[in-house]
């Protein structure tokens, strides 16, 4: 297991959390490579099929990302996140999914530190976890 | 030479100067912002968060600063000031003094090279001092406009960052220059200072003691970004407090030791600091010692509520001293007034909420300008209640904190209303329209043809990854037609070659494998649209911010991860199409709902620039609570001679239309298109202002009021005083906070403690042996020359002011003669009796009852106390999510007059923005409906948070209005039957992404 090293796929909404990203850049914060991020206008645009589709492709952890509760650029866009994760996470946990392996957190365009701190948490996390294989199943 | 002709010139490039630069921008005027630091951002960008929403401040900010950046109407002249200024309204010749920052911005990247190469290091003011900064800096990261600035005194000339910088961007030999410039206008936005609390105060033993600091020092502490990446630490010995004390009023209301006015925002940002503290660290113990509370705007006292439940201590004192024990705690000695008690806490550290004072530069800049400060070194206005922004010459107007201290919303609102009032001069001027878009090349029916430039950012990315790498990875994916890289592609020159690339390979989608789009995507999209190439067409891998920067000890990795974000954007250009921005007419009538003072503000304003008005009031003569006020706080001039003026100033009007009696019936449509039921008329705009005002809450039941006309409300007393109707009495007694700060109505009304004030001060006026009491909770007079009032009615014989408890009400019975009312003096811990011939009841006050109607007809929400609910708390208070209506005066939230009539103007100036450009444009990246798919289930309905989807019974699908559609994407990710997609970020979009990142052997 040591030599696995967990793909994972990182939301991040343009306003907030990228540009936590960008930030953790400018102040050189060291973290895993295992993250790659896409970037949508706000996190209330992923849908359950955008990370089932992640799984299936061999993801073995999928983060969404967004901004602090009340932040949102796009007024409540980030509540309704939270209730469409909670859910599905259930729904992928009733199918043998580890809830750990989908991770929803808040991290500002100020917060550089966060960002690298949550993605190495997650790389650590999943490492953990193994490998979840889901390509080779639907295969 | 350079010789600038522009509209406006604003000095001082805080939130308040760049909110009116944008103001004025957006209306097609050319705005010169000149600051004197190096980056524009004043002092909010310093700050961690923001009161009342803990809104990050610099994510909100940011935005705002680099718009103003982009926005061609805007010069940004930094590191620059004023030096001379003659002529007069309508016609300024201003002469800037733009001193050199020996680095050439626009060849400067911002990589940062420089400044790891600097061998000079010298405290960061950015951050108060607690870090360093090397000599040649920017000033904090996300600075505006991000380029390098050697500070010359500091600079030991070594030449080490010359040598380091791969662009040449550095040149010792560039010169500070005078530069001239024609305006029409000038906008002071000098913002603030806060008081250094060791002269004045030196009891507290700031500079003396390690541990003791000011309430900026403590901003930067929290802020995540700071010196110590938000983790509060004593700078003795670098180790956390367990218990911080906050000082409030360190230099403000005392005319002995600082300065006799109230700061306005340090109840507050204390309350933020203490209880962001307690929430991120609950072990700790935070304490605050105050003299009043003075949580008076929106949300605010809620937020004072939260604030107390997560055990932020209170106490009621001004501490006498703090001195350091042996073993490096601090102690702070004061008298718990509520307990009348004196004692000394123990604490680690200890923040000094220090005084707002002017900017240093004040005295200097009003002497160019030929304009007065007040008493203290702020701006004064023409006049402080009825003209606020108005200086005292004609053409230069005053926003923000250079005026008196405010908090973020009320210098915002003020910005804009300068910005308002600065267009006044101008009007005869052309404005700058559109500016001409070379046509597009029609690429729909061709097939993608992708070229990639992957950035080396001088050694920044090349440093760390194997850019050959990168560009393998992709050559080979038949889309690609074309690869290169460049030292840095944003450069000049680079822009050439991808001009010339885009021509001869006949490109038709751009990849830039580089740094950050939020930094550079435009400009890369500008250079397409100079070659015809839609600007949507355009995606961007950022391997630099989120790759080489983060991965630098393992390149190997670095270079795999930056293959495969390259692979994820070519996978993404692949399926991009061009976009285009919908454009609406908007034309020039603006309905304003309600005649009070803000009513009448907007619509003169409105007027004044040429735009029709309707303006609409529900009673039968304009003038709104104006007409039932005695006198006005804190001037004391008479209402109703001011609402006399007002509408007198309405009736000459000729654009301005009044509709008495008014019942509004229904409103529809959305900008550009508004239709309104008005007594039956039907009434077409473009725009709609909302200045409805508030109302006093049901008084019946609250201390006997109903049962005996004696106990009256402030407003009844205010016209039972200008209708000298009132028998002489002895004993006068103010309630203040009736229904307010309580558990079913917790908010503060914001106007009552100064409206009894000064029916006090009316009393003892007419009735000089009468006494007077007032009951208070808190004294909350926080405004321009408000506390000096305070002070005055203090000093006065026979008035006396009482504290009372939430939950210990004063009771009222009728007596013999006379009212008797018996109440509990917190202070004194006494009962206290009085027989009195009236009772006043400063009631709360809530929203107008009309909100309820209007919010649903126009799609906005109010909050539970029927006051609208803004676009957003801190920077768009006069703003709705959807464009086209906006918010004044009391309708906002209660305030008092000056601030009305800046939020009024401030409103007008929002108004005008899309009616003087005559249209507005959606955005590119919006959602659209599949009509053949979608099946009325009306989910995305409920989701969209700019009312920009309706249900088309007929068809019984859902239709989305272009213009409304912000492109959030909610609505596209609910969807049961995939009939709605995001431009931009359509299903297939984003699983491509998702199968080039995972699959690497599929064809993307």
């Amino acid at each position: 297991m040591a030599d696995f090293e967990p793909k994972i796929i990182v939301f991040l909404c343009n306003w907030c959390s990228y540009g936590g990203g960008d930030l953790a850049g400018v102040n050189r914060e060291q973290y895993p490579s295992n993250v790659l991020g896409i970037k949508v206008m706000c996190s209330s645009r992923v849908s359950p099929e955008h990370i089932m589709e992640s799984f299936v492709d061999g993801a073995d952890g999928v983060l969404v990302t967004g901004c602090h509760p009340g932040d949102c650029h796009y007024i409540d866009g980030n509540y309704k996140t939270i209730r469409k994760i909670d859910m599905f996470t259930k729904i992928l946990e009733d199918f043998g999914i580890d809830p750990k392996r989908i991770r929803l957190e808040w991290i500002s365009s100020a917060e550089g530190n966060k960002y690298a701190r949550v993605m190495t948490e997650m790389t650590e996390e999943i490492r953990e976890l193994g490998p979840l294989n889901l390509k080779d199943e639907v295969e | 030479m350079i010789h600038m002709k522009k509209d406006v010139l604003i000095i001082g490039g805080g939130i308040s100067g760049v909110q009116a630069a944008l103001d004025l921008a957006d209306k097609g005027y050319e705005v010169v912002l000149v600051d004197k630091n190096p980056s524009i951002g004043g002092n909010m960008v310093k700050l961690d968060k923001t009161f009342p929403t803990n809104d990050c401040s610099i994510c909100i900010s940011a935005p705002k600063m680099v718009e103003a950046s982009r926005n061609e109407n805007i010069t940004l002249l930094t590191y620059s000031k004023v030096k001379k200024v003659l002529g007069s309204s309508g016609g300024f010749e201003v002469k800037i003094w733009k001193r050199t920052k020996y680095v050439d911005p626009d060849v400067c990247t911002g990589c940062g090279d420089c400044e790891q190469s600097c061998p000079v290091e010298v405290p960061s003011e950015f951050d108060e001092d607690i870090s360093n900064r090397k000599a040649i800096y920017v000033e904090y990261p996300q600075a505006v406009p991000l380029t390098y600035t050697i500070d010359y005194a500091n600079c030991v000339g070594c030449g080490a960052c010359e040598r380091v910088c791969d662009a040449g961007a550095i040149n010792f030999l560039e010169i500070s220059q005078e530069i001239p410039i024609e305006v029409g206008s000038i906008i002071v936005a000098t913002g603030f200072e806060m008081m250094q609390p060791d002269e004045w105060r030196e009891e507290y033993g700031y500079g003396k003691y390690d541990n003791v600091l000011t309430a900026m020092e403590y901003e930067r502490l929290l802020s995540a970004s700071g010196p110590t990446d938000g983790k509060v630490l004593k700078p003795s010995d670098g180790k956390p407090p367990e218990s911080v004390a906050w000082i409030q009023c360190v230099g403000s209301r005392c005319k002995q030791k600082g300065m006799p006015y109230c700061s306005r925002v340090c109840c507050m940002y204390a309350t933020k600091q203490a209880s962001i503290s307690k929430g991120e660290r609950p072990e700790l113990d935070t304490s605050i010692y105050y003299m009043d509370l003075r949580a008076y705007g929106k949300e605010f006292q809620q937020y004072f509520d939260k604030a107390k439940t997560k055990e932020v201590n209170y106490y009621r004192g001004r501490p006498s001293r703090i001195y350091q024990l042996h073993d490096g705690k601090l102690a702070v000695e004061y008298e718990d007034t509520e307990k009348g008690e004196v004692k000394t806490d123990i604490v680690d550290m200890a923040v000094l909420s220090s005084a707002i004072v002017p900017s240093t530069g004040n005295a200097k800049i009003a002497e160019i300008l030929g304009i007065e400060l007040d008493e203290y070194g702020f701006f004064e206005s023409k006049d402080m209640l009825t003209a606020p922004l108005d200086s005292t010459r004609e053409g230069i107007y005053l926003a923000g904190c250079a005026q008196s201290p405010k908090d973020i919303p009320d210098s915002v609102s003020q910005a804009s209303g300068a910005a308002a009032r600065a267009l006044m001069p101008l009007l005869k001027r052309e404005r700058k329209g559109r500016s001409k878009k070379k046509p597009q090349r029609d690429v729909s029916e061709e097939e993608p043809r992708i070229g990639v430039f992957v950035c080396h950012c001088g050694k920044n990315i090349a440093n760390y990854l194997d850019i050959e790498a990168v560009k393998e990875a992709v050559k080979d994916i038949p889309e690609v037609v074309y690869v290169d890289n460049s030292l840095f592609a944003c450069s000049e020159d680079a822009q050439v070659i991808i001009k010339k690339a885009i021509d001869e390979h006949k490109l038709n989608r751009l990849v830039v494998s580089a740094c950050s789009p939020r930094t550079h995507a435009p400009l890369f999209q500008d250079t397409m649209e100079e070659v015809g190439l839609n600007k949507y067409l355009f995606e961007m891998a950022n391997i630099r911010n989120q790759c080489s920067w983060v991965h630098s000890d393992d390149p190997e990795k670095a270079t795999e991860k930056a293959k495969l974000l390259t692979r994820m954007a070519v996978a993404k250009a692949k399926r991009l199409s061009a976009l285009t921005e919908e454009e609406i007419e908007v034309g020039g009538h603006t309905i304003v709902i309600g005649g009070g003072p803000a009513g009448m503000q907007t619509a003169l304003t409105l007027s004044r620039t040429g735009k029709k008005v309707t303006l609409v009031e529900k009673e039968g003569k304009l003038g709104g609570k104006l007409r039932r006020l005695n006198t006005i706080f804190p001037r004391d001039i008479d209402a109703r001679e001011f609402a006399d003026r007002m509408t007198h100033e309405v009736a000459d009007e000729k654009n301005i239309r009044v509709i008495l009696s008014a019942e509004i019936e229904s409103v529809d449509g959305y900008i550009g298109n508004y239709k309104a039921k008005i007594n039956g008329e039907d009434i077409e705009a473009d725009t709609i202002v909302l200045a409805t005002g508030f109302k006093e809450i049901e008084a019946k039941g609250w201390h006997g009021y109903g049962d005996d006309s004696r106990v009256m409300t402030q407003l009844e007393f205010d016209e039972a005083l200008a209708n000298n109707s009132l028998d002489k009495p002895e004993n006068v007694v103010f309630i203040n906070c009736v229904g307010a700060l309580e558990e079913e109505r917790p908010w503060c009304c914001r106007v009552g403690c100064g409206n009894s004030l000064k029916n006090a001060k009316e009393v003892k006026k007419r009735y000089p042996k009468a006494n007077v009491f007032i009951l208070y909770k808190d004294m909350r007079v926080f405004g321009k020359k408000e506390e000096e009032y305070y002070m005055d009615v203090e000093g006065e014989d026979g008035v006396v002011f009482l504290r009372y408890s939430t939950g210990q009400e004063p009771e009222v019975v009728k007596g013999k003669k006379k009212l008797e009312l018996k109440v509990h003096d917190n202070l004194l811990d006494e009962d206290i009796e009085i027989e009195a011939d009236y009772i006043v009841l400063a009631m709360q006050l809530e929203g107008d009852e009309s909100a309820g109607k209007l919010k649903k007809m126009l799609k906005i929400s109010s909050d539970p106390a029927g006051f609208y609910m803004e676009a957003h708390a801190k920077l768009r208070p006069l703003e709705f999510p959807s464009e086209g209506v906006y918010l004044a005066g009391g309708a906002h939230y209660p305030k008092n007059i000056s601030d009305t009539l800046a939020q009024a103007e401030g409103a007008a100036s929002k108004a005008l923005i899309p009616m003087m450009r005559g249209y507005t444009k959606s955005e590119g990246m919006i959602s659209v409906v599949d009509d053949e798919k979608c099946s009325g289930c009306k989910m995305c309905i409920s989701v969209c948070p700019y009312g920009a989807i309706d249900h088309d019974p007929e068809e019984g699908i859902a239709v989305i209005t272009d213009v409304l559609c912000k492109g959030c994407g909610s609505c596209a990710s609910v969807c049961p039957v995939g009939a709605i997609s995001q431009k931009g970020f359509e299903d297939d979009t984003l699983t491509a992404m998702i199968r080039a990142a995972l699959l690497e052997d599929e064809v993307i």
